[in-house]
């Protein structure tokens, strides 16, 4: 009997996600499951319900016999009292059910005790252990890609000018200045977004090693300079020390003066937000900046932000939407539609519908935070950090290599030949016949100048190479022909057989080398 | 023609070979150099054949016509494929030409040489003869083993060493003989030499491992040089001697090169054999698992890539494939992804042997680098593709101290993200050495026809 996924239509006013596309829907149904969908539930992220049943998911337009059915319901947001029923979303899990949304299980106690009375199974996207293994189904990151575009996209609405710097016959434009602060998946989004529209960007983070990464999207990282190490387990920022937070805001006052839009998405797990932005820097900055504060849910990083509204303070737009990657709902369902199947896919090995919740796989046992009514949160850490720490300071110069022929060596070959030489010399010089002489200083002299010739040729033309000194060195040709005329026949024979092979290689020779040269092109 | 003037054309002559080389150095001046070396050729003969010296038109000029024309013919028919093969034909024509000369000077009736001179003449032809002979032989037996006619194995025969040391004895007797005799009785020690200079010849390129065929070839280069200086000093001219050493140590440094990019000492290549003597590897076979990739999913990694450089080895001439590598690049480059071609030294069977293989299939020079132009840039490549190579970018010359290629300067392909190896099974390249490369986690095999692989690519690439 294959189980049945049911996605209700999500409650929590502004909420436009869904938890499930007719694509994801598509492949749960391969993997086994039924899947059956609340009337209306995909209409935030233009999804209507006859695309749904064209994939041969079921509509269900009643709230309750939809949860009621379904085994394994699959949400967006952590249950919450439902405004039409009037009953908390937890009272409609039956026991002995699963339930996978977002949880939140360090804020929301009130709930977590809810669904552990329920005596259901519950699986928290934002607690997937975040490990290579785990990236396809990691939502936290695809939802903070999202909101990281987003809060440029929110940016350029409530900034008055162009991020991009042109040149036009109406006069020069300056380009954007923009300043993100945290380049986690979030600022990096960011980042990439705003270097993607032309802006200057800068990016801060306290871990390091992330500077490449940020260098690697186009931006300049704002180094500090002051030494301590802010990177945490699990890929997240820690809390710095007092010194290093006092010489960060004076950087981000610095910059405050000098930017025209801020991103800041500093989070500290299970901490309110750090404040960074303080009122003075908000004041500080030109009316007309924007600053989009991605931390707002959690309190905010900047003093002057309002959680899910725009406030204006001496005319810079403080944005604090909280709900970002929901302004850009349709693609936020896909990708978290998509997170959803790839963890159901590692629940159901064996593709039949029936979901195993392994307790032995790192991945299943951190996303389960309640298993069949009993707590089993928060999980056991892993020790693997998401991003490589950077490598220790440059390591000391590598040690001589050893087997190296040392230079003595070298030195004492040349002596030798130099000795040789000397000897051959003068015993040519005191023993060979005068007419010797003249020959061999032109023979010594054409060897120094081929080897000078020859030394610097590009690897590449090799073959041309050896095949115009073939050519040339058919040159012999010469020394046939002043015998061709000989009065002996076998001589002259002889010659004329040595010219007709000479001239092959002559000609062969320097016609394949044009061929070959003219092969040769550059683009 | 005056004395005077031929002289005059002969300096004209060897200053536009030495041009011709130097020009060679640089694709941009290639082609003039070599024109300046055909131009310098015209020069010398037509000084030559209308010198006063010669008057045998009649036999002279059919000979140079017909062996340029077939000179010509030869030259355009080849497959660039078979350039090593064309180039070891040439080289023993010189070889030959030279040994004949030598014979036709000593039989000479119009020299009339006494006491040292006649000796130091004498010593010239039998060195001419002795090095033109040795050519002769070799470059046949290196034309023979480029063509798969005569295995590329090295004959590794007992006592070789000392056999070749006879040899040497038995014409150093020989010439004793031969300067001590009056007339034209030296004739006999000659052809004995001349036949043991054979053999000679025969031996040394036999011995010599397939994979140290470029250095052979560039050595041949060098002795049909040594062969036209040496005729040089018995004829007493300066213009062969000039051209003849340029020759020689043109070929000796194209030799010296090899060797270096081989990590190989030129006396142990010359004495041949390649990993036979000494190197038992002391690490045990490669462990771990090969992963195969299909020709579609190497075209979607291609695509997705960055940066990508193809290494090719003989493989890619064996199969052909430089025409579609070429499309593909081409294609490849129309999407903005950066594809670049890393070409080891010694990479196929002759010096330089890819680069003329890639530019016959019109893939631009500039983006074909050397190894020690490429190899930084290993680290920040998203895929490799090495068609054909394999003891070239084996890791174990540098992680094995014990493996018979240790130390030779290899491709660092491994550093790369994705490695993809086109195989046609997993046998070892010519050096008979595992690659742990094919072992490597981020290696990925390609079995069958390197043709077909190449192709299946091609066809997932959209255009």
């Amino acid at each position: 009997m294959a189980m049945i996924i049911g996605i209700p239509r999500e409650v929590h006013s502004g909420e436009r996600r869904v938890a499930a596309t007719p694509d994801t829907a598509t492949q749960l149904m391969k993997l086994g499951f039924k899947v059956a969908l609340e009337a209306g539930a995909g209409a935030g992220s233009q999804l209507s319900d006859a695309a749904y049943a064209a994939v041969g998911v079921e509509i269900v337009s009643d709230t309750r016999s939809l949860w009621h059915r379904a085994d394994i319901v699959m949400k967006v947001r952590p249950p919450e009292l439902h405004p039409v029923l009037g009953v908390h979303e937890s009272e409609l899990l039956n026991p002995g059910k699963t339930l996978i949304s977002f949880i939140w299980p360090a804020q929301n106690s009130d709930l977590m005790e809810k669904l552990m009375a329920r005596g259901v199974t519950v699986l928290a996207m934002d607690a997937i252990p975040r490990i290579s293994r785990a990236q396809k189904m990691d939502a936290l990151s695809s939802m903070a890609n999202i909101a990281g575009y987003r809060a440029i996209i929110e940016a350029s609405q409530h900034f008055g000018r162009f991020f991009t710097g042109q040149i036009t016959a109406a006069g020069k434009v300056q380009p954007a200045k923009v300043m993100v602060i945290g380049a986690g998946v979030a600022g990096l989004s960011a980042l990439g977004t705003a270097r993607g529209l032309g802006a200057i960007v800068r990016a801060f983070d306290t871990r390091p090693e992330v500077k490449q990464q940020i260098e690697s999207m186009g931006a300049e990282f704002l180094e500090l300079d002051f030494e301590e190490e802010g990177s945490g387990s699990g890929g997240y920022a820690k809390q710095m020390s007092p010194e290093f937070i006092k010489a960060e805001m004076a950087l981000f006052a610095a910059q405050a003066k000098e930017v025209d839009i801020i991103v800041t998405t500093a989070l500290i797990p299970g901490k309110p937000a750090p404040k960074l932005i303080t009122a003075e820097m908000v004041a500080s900055m030109k009316p007309g900046s924007v600053i989009v504060d991605l931390a707002a849910e959690q309190g905010g990083n900047c003093e002057c932000t309002v959680p899910g509204e725009v406030a204006v303070v001496n005319g810079v737009s403080v944005i604090g939407y909280t709900d970002l990657p929901s302004r850009l709902s349709a693609q936020s369902s896909q990708l978290y539609g998509t997170n959803l199947r790839h963890l159901l896919t590692d629940l159901t090995p064996a593709k039949d519908g029936q979901i195993v919740v392994n307790m032995e796989d790192d991945v299943i046992r951190g996303a389960t935070v309640i298993h069949n009514g009993a707590l089993t949160w928060p999980a056991p850490p892993l020790k693997v950090p998401a991003i490589a720490p950077a490598k220790p300071a440059a390591a000391p110069v590598a040690a001589p290599k050893h087997g190296e022929p040392s230079p003595p060596t070298k030195g004492s070959t040349l002596t030798t030949i130099a000795v040789l030489g000397i000897l051959v010399f003068g015993a040519i010089g005191a023993y060979a016949p005068p007419a010797f002489l003249p020959h061999f200083t032109v023979f010594v002299l054409a060897c120094f100048v081929g080897y000078q010739v020859v030394w610097n040729v590009t690897p590449a033309l090799h073959t041309p190479l050896m095949s115009v000194t073939n050519a040339i060195s058919g040159i012999i040709v010469i020394g046939a022909l002043l015998q061709v005329s000989s009065p002996d026949s076998l001589v002259m024979v002889l010659a004329v057989f040595s010219v007709l092979i000479a001239t092959i290689n002559i000609a062969g020779g320097f016609r394949v080398t044009q061929r070959m040269l003219n092969m040769f092109r550059k683009d | 023609m005056a004395n005077g003037l031929m002289t005059v054309s002969y300096i004209a002559a060897a200053i536009l070979f030495i041009l011709s080389l130097g020009g060679l150095s640089r694709q941009e001046t290639a082609r003039r150099g070599n024109f300046y070396g055909a131009l310098g050729m015209a020069i010398a003969i037509l000084a030559t054949v209308i010198g006063a010296q010669v008057t045998g038109y009649a036999l002279l000029i059919p000979a140079i016509l017909v062996g340029a024309v077939a000179g010509w013919v030869l030259a355009v028919r080849v497959e660039m494929t078979q350039m090593p093969e064309l180039v070891a034909v040439l080289h023993s024509f010189v070889g030959l030409a030279a040994t004949l000369v030598g014979y036709s000077s000593y039989l000479d009736p119009n020299a009339h040489l006494v006491g040292a001179e006649k000796t130091i003449h004498e010593v010239e032809i039998f060195l001419g003869i002795f090095i033109g002979a040795v050519t002769f032989t070799g470059s046949i037996i290196a034309f023979g083993k480029l063509r798969g006619s005569i295995s590329g194995k090295p004959l590794m025969l007992p006592a070789r060493h000392w056999m070749n040391l006879t040899g040497l004895l038995v014409v150093f007797y020989l010439g004793s003989v031969f300067l001590g005799s009056e007339g034209t009785g030296g004739l006999t020690p000659l052809i004995v030499m001349t036949l043991i200079a054979f053999l000679f010849g025969i031996h040394l390129v036999m011995s010599i491992g397939g994979a140290d065929m470029p250095v052979v070839v560039s050595m041949l280069n060098s002795y049909s040089g040594w062969a036209a200086a040496a005729t040089g000093f018995m004829l007493s001219n300066d213009l062969l001697i000039v051209t003849g050493a340029l020759v020689g140590s043109s070929g000796a440094i194209l030799s010296y090169i090899m060797c270096r990019a081989m990590n190989r000492s030129f006396i142990s290549v010359i004495l041949g054999g390649f990993g036979t003597g000494g190197g038992t590897s002391s690490a045990a076979a490669p462990e771990g698992e090969v992963v195969a990739i299909s020709a579609e999913e190497t075209a979607q990694l291609l695509v997705d890539a960055k940066e990508v450089i193809i290494v090719p080895g003989y493989g890619m001439a064996v199969a052909q494939a430089q025409g579609v590598i070429s499309e593909i690049t081409k294609r490849l480059r129309a999407k903005g992804v950066k594809v670049r071609f890393g070409i080891h030294p010694v990479a196929g069977r002759l010096p330089g042997h890819m680069n003329v293989l890639l530019a016959e299939a019109k893939v631009p020079y500039d983006i074909v680098m050397e190894m020690d132009e490429i190899n930084a840039d290993f680290p920040e490549t998203d895929a490799v593709l090495v068609v054909g190579a394999n003891d070239i970018v084996n890791p174990s010359a540098q992680d094995d101290p014990g493996s018979p290629i240790a130390g030779m300067p290899v491709l660092e392909v491994w550093k790369a993200k994705t490695v993809v190896v086109f195989k046609r099974s997993m046998a070892t390249g010519y050096a008979g050495v595992d690659n742990p490369l094919f072992f490597k986690e981020n290696t990925r095999m390609l079995f069958g026809d390197a043709k077909k692989s190449v192709d299946g690519i091609l066809a997932h690439i959209p255009s």
